[in-house]
């Protein structure tokens, strides 16, 4: 299971990397989703999987008697996909006026603001 | 998008789903679901109304703009955050509970408040997103 | 002393974003709010500030969970500091935005949004776990975002593309680094982590870690080869927004390289030549791009990423009097960058533009005006005994001690680019006969604003000006303040026994 999830965090980074590097805006933000989804997958990995381990204490004793699946990791995650979620859905607004305005989906055109005045 | 059959489903499915986003949000009291989850299911409901009937009847049938959910999320959820520091002294968003257990409720906190307030923002966001987004093609 | 005081710059900033958003579409009122609560925030800050000066660190367990489990928040020397800045730099912008940003962006929420990134602001300073400083990043960026593109010109949403795609890999690194770590040692608070990272026998993967943190924040502080961001987006959003972001943005990416490389991970040799390293290219590349530009934004906008080098090297050289005189420049350069943004705004609403070349006569029309401008420029210069000079002095005689004399040259290299570049600035500005520039039809200029919105544009200008001359003149507190929050930095046991609690 590790190995499984350790190629697939390792095959969205890399494509994720390779999008972001293209030149059309909208391969930009299929890339940034793609990073984003492999680095909530990384802390899901790195917080240790316990198979079929809940986090809970049994009820005749103070402490846990086995290893169990932190649960602190699945909170991360959560928050970490709310903001992206956010983040993602204000990308998308803006590449939409971008586009509008600008009239290209190309980035190398997109240098207004390098313009020596 | 100008379907009957997704126009006549629709109207079926907005209280069905609302009614479930509701059951969510407070089944996250103790059980998996939440204020966010919930949030996202109602304005799935209305993004699915808005597809079939054109967005012109989703705004009519809101009655207000989408964007006043946010401000009045966040007071609810500011409120019930600060509500320890007021009340009890105690650290910012400390849990507060209603000593006894109520009848179909259960147990009554300020952590279902804050819920409550996430639910709001999560509409206002999401449908002020989408709307915008399908305002301007 | 109370303990909870540490909550409240969050809540009152909260509070305003709230009301404000009530208002969303009655801008005067925005306007009044969102001056008085600042002058309101500014009060509790300097309440915090002097409490922390007096008992030492507060702490609170968010949720009264027990550390290290909970969420904390820590108010130490350093991060009480950079509130009562923060709270300084918010009132000057607030009443400047309030003066000169035009009512068709004010009605796109821009007070509820400017309210949200100074919470995000002091979030991040106050907080005392990795993944809260995490999630107040990211509201600092969204809120950036948004303040980039309000009004949606041509060269706002361009460098809004360049500026998010950076800053969001920035916070994908961060994540990653984040994940890591916690994957190390299984904890998330910033004082638990100090024992826990140096009880890691894996130490391949915890200097690769920090390398990861280091390029995470490096983007966010904009240092050499990570900067590019930063020119293409801060000269096009109006002048209140660029004052904020000059001001206070990137060193919220200092402050949090400061933390982690002081608290959390030994820096070893190799990490420390890297940030050397970077320091001075920081200083070489910045201070070269300032020469060339015409742009007055962007001249201000590459002294930003030249002045970041000095406080990067104050914590590459990692003695007492080396971070000291990185704090103490940290404080001189928010005011000053956040000055030096507000008087271009002033500039732009007098003349109508920002090139060097085309404008002029400014002495010769506004001379009282003039002098007021030639404090902020020549406190970032660092002329004796205005306050850019003294953390120099500290960086410099720390370089002499650690022997680092590749430091001090980039040091004196971009101390004397920066004084070529604000002379420059000056003989081209204000003292040379400018073209007859055509009047643009429409446009605020500031003659025609009304006495009101003249005074709120003024006022916070005299306002940082005055605090800049108390930094050079009352240098002695200032250096004071700093080596106590050296010390606090270097000794870190007293953070960890105030959050921990023993």
């Amino acid at each position: 299971m590790e190995i499984l999830l350790a190629i697939i965090i390792g095959t969205l980074y890399a494509s994720g990397i390779y999008m972001i590097l293209r030149r059309s805006l909208v391969k930009l933000i299929i890339g940034i989703i793609l990073l984003g989804n492999g680095a909530n997958l990384l802390i899901f990995l790195l917080g240790r999987i316990a198979k079929g381990a809940p986090p809970i204490i049994p009820e005749d004793s103070k402490v846990f008697l086995d290893a169990y699946s932190d649960p602190l990791p699945q909170a991360l995650i959560l928050t970490a996909i709310v903001i992206s979620f956010g983040l993602q859905s204000f990308a998308i607004v803006l590449v939409k006026r971008a586009h509008k305005v600008v009239k290209t989906d190309d980035l190398d055109e997109m240098n207004a603001t390098d313009e020596y005045s | 998008m100008k379907t009957i059959i997704l126009r006549t489903a629709s109207n079926y499915m907005l209280p069905l789903l609302l009614i479930f986003s509701v059951f969510i949000l407070l089944r996250g009291h103790y059980l998996p679901g939440g204020g966010f989850v919930g949030g996202l299911i109602a304005s799935i409901a209305f993004v699915l109304h808005a597809f079939a009937n054109g967005l012109g009847d989703t705004r009519k049938l809101l009655h207000f703009h989408p964007g006043f959910l946010m401000p009045t999320g966040l007071a609810l959820s500011f409120l019930s955050g600060v509500s320890p520091l007021i009340f009890t002294g105690e650290p910012f968003m400390t849990g507060l509970w209603y000593p006894e257990h109520l009848p179909i409720v259960g147990n009554l906190g300020s952590a279902l408040f804050f819920d409550i307030g996430v639910y709001l923002v999560v509409q206002g966001v999401t449908l002020t997103i989408i709307f915008t987004i399908s305002e301007s093609t | 002393m109370m303990p909870q005081l540490v909550i409240y710059p969050l809540i009152v900033q909260m509070l305003l974003a709230i009301v404000l958003m009530f208002v969303w579409s009655k801008i005067s009122w925005q306007r009044t709010i969102s001056i008085v609560g600042s002058i309101l925030n500014l009060g509790i800050a300097v309440w915090l500030f002097s409490s922390v000066w007096q008992h030492g660190s507060h702490t609170v367990q968010a949720g009264n969970w027990q550390p290290p489990f909970g969420i904390t928040f820590v108010a130490d020397t350093f991060a009480a500091t950079m509130v009562l800045l923060t709270a300084i730099a918010g009132v000057a912008v607030s009443s400047f935005s309030a003066g000169s940003v035009i009512p068709a962006r004010l009605k796109f929420g821009f007070f509820p949004i400017f309210h949200f990134l100074l919470l995000g602001l002091n979030g991040a300073f106050l907080t005392g776990d990795i993944f809260n400083l995490y999630v107040w990043f990211e509201i600092i960026i969204i809120t950036s975002f948004v303040l980039l593109t309000i009004g949606g010109e041509k060269a706002q949403l361009e460098g809004a593309v360049k500026y998010f795609t950076l800053n969001i890999l920035a916070s994908i690194i961060f994540l990653t680094a984040i994940a890591v770590l916690y994957g190390l040692t299984g904890s998330l608070n910033m004082a638990d982590l100090a024992a826990k990272v140096a009880a890691v026998e894996n130490r391949t993967l915890v200097q690769v870690n920090a390398l990861l943190f280091l390029v995470g924040f490096g983007i966010k502080s904009a240092v050499f080869p990570l900067y590019f961001w930063l020119p293409a987006s801060y000269h096009t959003p109006p002048s209140a927004v660029s004052a904020i972001f000059g001001g206070l943005l990137t060193k919220v990416g200092v402050y949090a390289l400061m933390r982690v490389f002081t608290l959390i991970f030994d820096v070893d040799p190799f990490l420390e030549n890297v940030l050397l390293a970077v320091a001075v290219l920081t200083l070489f590349s910045g201070a070269v791009g300032a020469i060339v530009q015409k742009n007055i934004r962007k001249i201000f906008s590459y002294l930003v990423i030249c002045h970041i080098g000095y406080m990067i090297a104050g914590l590459g050289m990692m003695t007492e009097i080396a971070i000291a005189g990185a704090v103490f420049y940290l404080i001189h350069d928010i005011t000053v960058k956040t000055n030096l943004f507000m008087m271009s705004g002033v500039i732009y609403k007098i003349k109508a533009n920002h090139n060097i070349k085309k404008l002029g006569d400014f002495y010769a029309d506004y001379p009282k005006m003039s002098l007021l401008f030639a404090i902020p420029l020549f406190s970032l210069v660092g002329i004796p005994p205005l306050s850019g000079f003294w953390p120099k002095l500290s960086l410099i005689s720390a370089g002499w001690t650690t022997e680092n004399y590749m430091v001090i040259g980039g040091i004196i290299f971009a101390s004397f680019v920066t004084l070529f570049v604000i002379v420059k600035l000056w003989g081209e500005v204000f003292w040379k006969t400018g073209e007859k520039l055509p009047e643009t039809r429409n446009f605020p200029y500031f003659k025609k604003l009304t006495k009101m919105k003249k005074t709120q544009m003024m006022a916070p200008i005299i306002f940082l000006s005055i605090v800049s001359l108390y930094l050079g003149f009352g240098a002695e507190n200032i250096q004071a303040l700093s080596e106590r929050i050296a010390f606090e930095l270097m000794d870190n046991q007293e953070y960890i026994n105030a959050v921990l609690r023993k």
